[in-house]
């Protein structure tokens, strides 16, 4: 049966491997405005937008231009979104009748949906209108993925581009990723979900008899087309408050194996389509093989805890794996395969409740999120992530063999590091900032499900959560207050545009440098050595930062467990 | 100055227009398309019975009475027009709490040994809250309540068990049956 389930896992990994590859080398033709295969259909629509929109594809942006584009769209986004949930009630498409979301929960959510995170203080079923799930969330699932993509292209024109002021359009990288990358697969996806029993229709909810003769209200609606970008596009956002452990969502094993590998897909793909943008593959593939090696490591580690039954329901005659808060449509192992992935990818949706997993499995999720989602990560952001690794990588060489460190030939000076620093320091502290606060107050502490070690976990999840934007949740906390939703949403925002100013800054600074010529006495960042030095870094820094805190919560919470301690 | 509000235009023109694609244009031609090819799969899976809709394939349901096959417990007493867990920790006292009353329920029920094991998917409540499997092995635990409870053999029902059981990814994992439609099924057998 392990046996089995290992397998299973290793033809997923080498599948998604070799599927990644061809796709990143098509994105990397989209990106660098090259013909595929796609063009004669979508480059009219492309001009159209273009055309009115008045936007001259071949004007280029400096960072700061590139920049306020970008903040700019986010703002609007965040109002239009803001603004569509507070009004709802007077829109059509809601035929169940929801009201106008509550402020504090509708800006939550704006900020939550505009920066990739799909953090859900609310329950879809229950507060969104049909109308806001397609126009709202559904939009800026699509959006906030282009803008990470953006993003990222801008710091690798950064690295290829010499003596250059630009870094890009921001609108035409926004466009192209959408409806050459996002769109296509999304509407391949969707139909395959629907096929399967993904709900796809903007009927009202229906109503059942059951055989007892008792009503079922069963809540329907156009899901499909919202879990197929959610799920490829490091969203996470479900339409039901269950997420893809809904079987509206999620309804058998096969649509399980399929969004497993929608989370992967994009973000392992842009590994491979950095390599080719900068004619060095060996470069993406060196990348690869460290975040592959992160992920492995962390679903090891979560695999082997989860499949430990718990020990205290053991003793009370009870058989089995911790079904507690899984489906028995994935059962244990793909519900591990699945939270490893969504928390390496900012994905966030979930099969399982993670609040009810094994400690040692939370304390893996929390790692893998906290170490700032550069585990492929969400799409654009976790690459920018893990070059700000190694960035810090060639530092560290550069100060022990003595020389300036560079990069694919560009010289890293102090500027880059401290803009990299702050990228990865700025949001790790903020967790620990934000979630220090939440446990020394009242407003912190009521809305907690689970009570000791666990309660601590469910604190500090909610807040690594938010700051990687990953959106997944310790989903006992009652975190619909004010306090929560203020508070998450401000976690949100910083651990996005902390993370995306410095990028762009950065791309800045390197477009505007020559190219270095490399020699012997050049560290080489494409040998083994390389990968095991930068994936050293990422594990200390990410130690360093949450070890103590850990302790007291999955660690401890172990102990507990193992001492057949309950609260 | 004129160049910042310029770039405010084109930000406010794109977003509406990417919005308009991608927020009404592309879910309805998806509700459209699954609706002519998939009309069943796209509307929920309702299983209807003389023409009243009696549930969904997907969706677990509430069983009262002896005389029915009993699903996993749910954090939301399977109301399907919410969804959830019951998102306990391992070492919440609650969670414990909960398990040992559900044990005693089904040993009472089913009429088990004090020392009577029980499979977790019993007693452990699954995360969606609409779970509509059970495993084989806890739909074997309840045959001989529902055969004396129905007037029917014990083998009539276990064959109903081994025709309905299936595997939710084809050929692999452990096998579990859909309790609506055995209930459904049990219905057919005198």
């Amino acid at each position: 049966m392990v046996i089995e389930e290992v397998l299973l896992i290793i033809l997923f990994l080498l599948i998604l491997t070799i599927a990644a590859i061809p796709l990143g080398k098509y994105m990397s033709k989209v990106f660098t405005g090259k013909k595929t295969f796609m063009t004669p259909v979508i480059r009219p629509v492309e001009n159209f937008i273009y055309r009115i929109c008045s936007i001259d594809q071949n004007q280029e942006m400096t960072w700061k231009r590139y920049a306020y584009a970008l903040l700019i769209f986010n703002i609007i986004g965040i109002t239009f979104l803001f603004a569509l949930q507070l009004i709802q009630n007077f829109l059509p498409l809601n035929p169940a009748q929801m009201s106008s979301v509550r402020w504090d929960t509708a800006l939550n959510t704006a900020i939550s949906f505009a920066t990739n995170t799909n953090w859900q203080s609310y329950a879809g079923e229950t507060t969104m209108s049909y109308l806001t799930q397609m126009l709202g969330m559904t939009v800026q699932n699509f959006l906030s993925a282009s803008v990470g993509i953006a993003a990222l292209l801008a710091l690798i024109r950064g690295f290829t581009r010499q003596n250059s002021d630009t870094v890009g359009n921001f609108w035409v990288d926004l466009t192209r990723t959408s409806l050459y990358v996002l769109l296509p697969i999304a509407v391949v996806f969707a139909l395959i979900l629907a096929s399967q029993g993904v709900v796809q229709t903007i009927d009202p909810y229906v109503t059942a008899q059951t055989l007892n003769g008792a009503n079922q209200t069963i809540a329907i609606g156009p899901v499909a087309s919202q879990e197929a970008i959610k799920m490829i596009g490091s969203n996470g956002g479900g339409f039901f408050n269950a997420n893809s452990a809904h079987p509206f969502e999620n309804p058998n094993g096969l649509t399980n194996i399929l969004e497993t590998f929608a989370i992967l897909l994009i973000p392992i793909s842009l590994v491979f389509a950095f390599g080719y943008i900068i004619r060095n593959f060996k470069q993406g593939l060196v990348i690869f093989a460290a975040m592959m090696i992160l992920l492995v490591a962390g679903m090891g580690v979560a695999y082997y805890a989860e499949s430990q039954s718990n020990p205290i329901i053991d003793k009370l005659g009870v058989t089995g794996g911790n079904m507690e808060g899984k489906e028995l449509t994935f059962g244990v192992a793909e519900s591990v395969l699945w939270g490893s992935t969504t928390t390496d990818v900012s994905n966030g949706g979930v099969n399982s409740m993670h609040d009810s997993a094994m400690p040692l499995t939370g304390l893996v999720y929390m790692f893998n999120m906290g170490i700032g989602e550069v585990i492929f990560g969400g799409l654009g952001v976790g690459l920018i992530g893990m070059l700000f690794y190694v960035i810090l990588t060639m530092f560290i060489a550069g100060l022990m063999i003595g020389r300036t460190p560079e990069f694919l030939g560009k010289k890293l000076g102090p500027y880059e590091m401290v803009m990299a620093v702050i990228a990865l320091v700025v949001p790790a502290a903020m967790i620990l900032i934000l979630a220090g606060i939440a446990i020394s107050l009242p407003d912190g502490l009521t809305g907690l499900n689970n009570p000791s070690a666990h309660g601590l976990s469910e604190i500090l999840y909610a807040y690594t959560s938010a700051l990687a934007n990953n959106g997944s949740a310790f989903a006992g906390l009652s975190a619909n207050t004010v306090f929560y939703n203020l508070t998450l949403g401000l976690g949100m925002l910083i651990g996005r545009f902390a993370v995306i100013i410095p990028a762009l800054a950065i791309a800045g600074a390197l477009a505007k440098k020559g190219r270095v010529a490399t020699d012997a006495s050049t560290f080489p960042s494409t040998s083994a050595l390389f990968v095991i030095m930068l994936v050293s870094v990422v594990i200390v820094v990410g130690a360093l930062t949450f070890f103590p805190v850990f302790a007291l919560g999955p660690i401890l919470e172990q102990l507990f467990l193992h001492g057949g301690l309950t609260f | 100055m004129g160049e910042m509000l310029k770039e405010l235009k084109k930000a406010l023109i794109i977003f509406g227009t990417l919005t308009l694609v991608l927020g009404l244009i592309y879910p309805l031609v998806m509700t459209g398309i699954s609706q002519a090819v998939f009309p069943y799969q796209a509307t929920g899976e309702m299983i209807k019975i003389n023409g009243n809709v009696v549930g969904s394939e997907l969706i677990g349901q509430n069983f009262e009475g002896p005389q029915y096959f009993q699903g996993r417990p749910s954090a939301i007493d399977y109301n399907a027009s919410t969804s959830g867990g019951s998102n306990y920790g391992p070492t919440n006292q609650k969670l414990i709490d909960r398990v040992n009353e559900t044990i005693n329920e089904i040993k009472t029920n089913d009429n088990l040994s004090a020392n009577a094991t029980i499979p977790s998917d019993m007693v452990l409540a699954s995360g969606s809250g609409l779970d509509r499997y059970i495993s084989v092995e806890s739909a074997l635990i309840q045959v001989p309540r529902i055969a004396k409870e129905r007037n029917i053999s014990e083998s009539a029902i276990k064959d109903l068990i081994q025709k309905t059981q299936e595997t939710p990814f084809p050929g692999i994992g452990q096998p579990v049956v859909n309790v609506l439609k055995l209930n459904i099924a049990l219905g057919g057998i005198h």
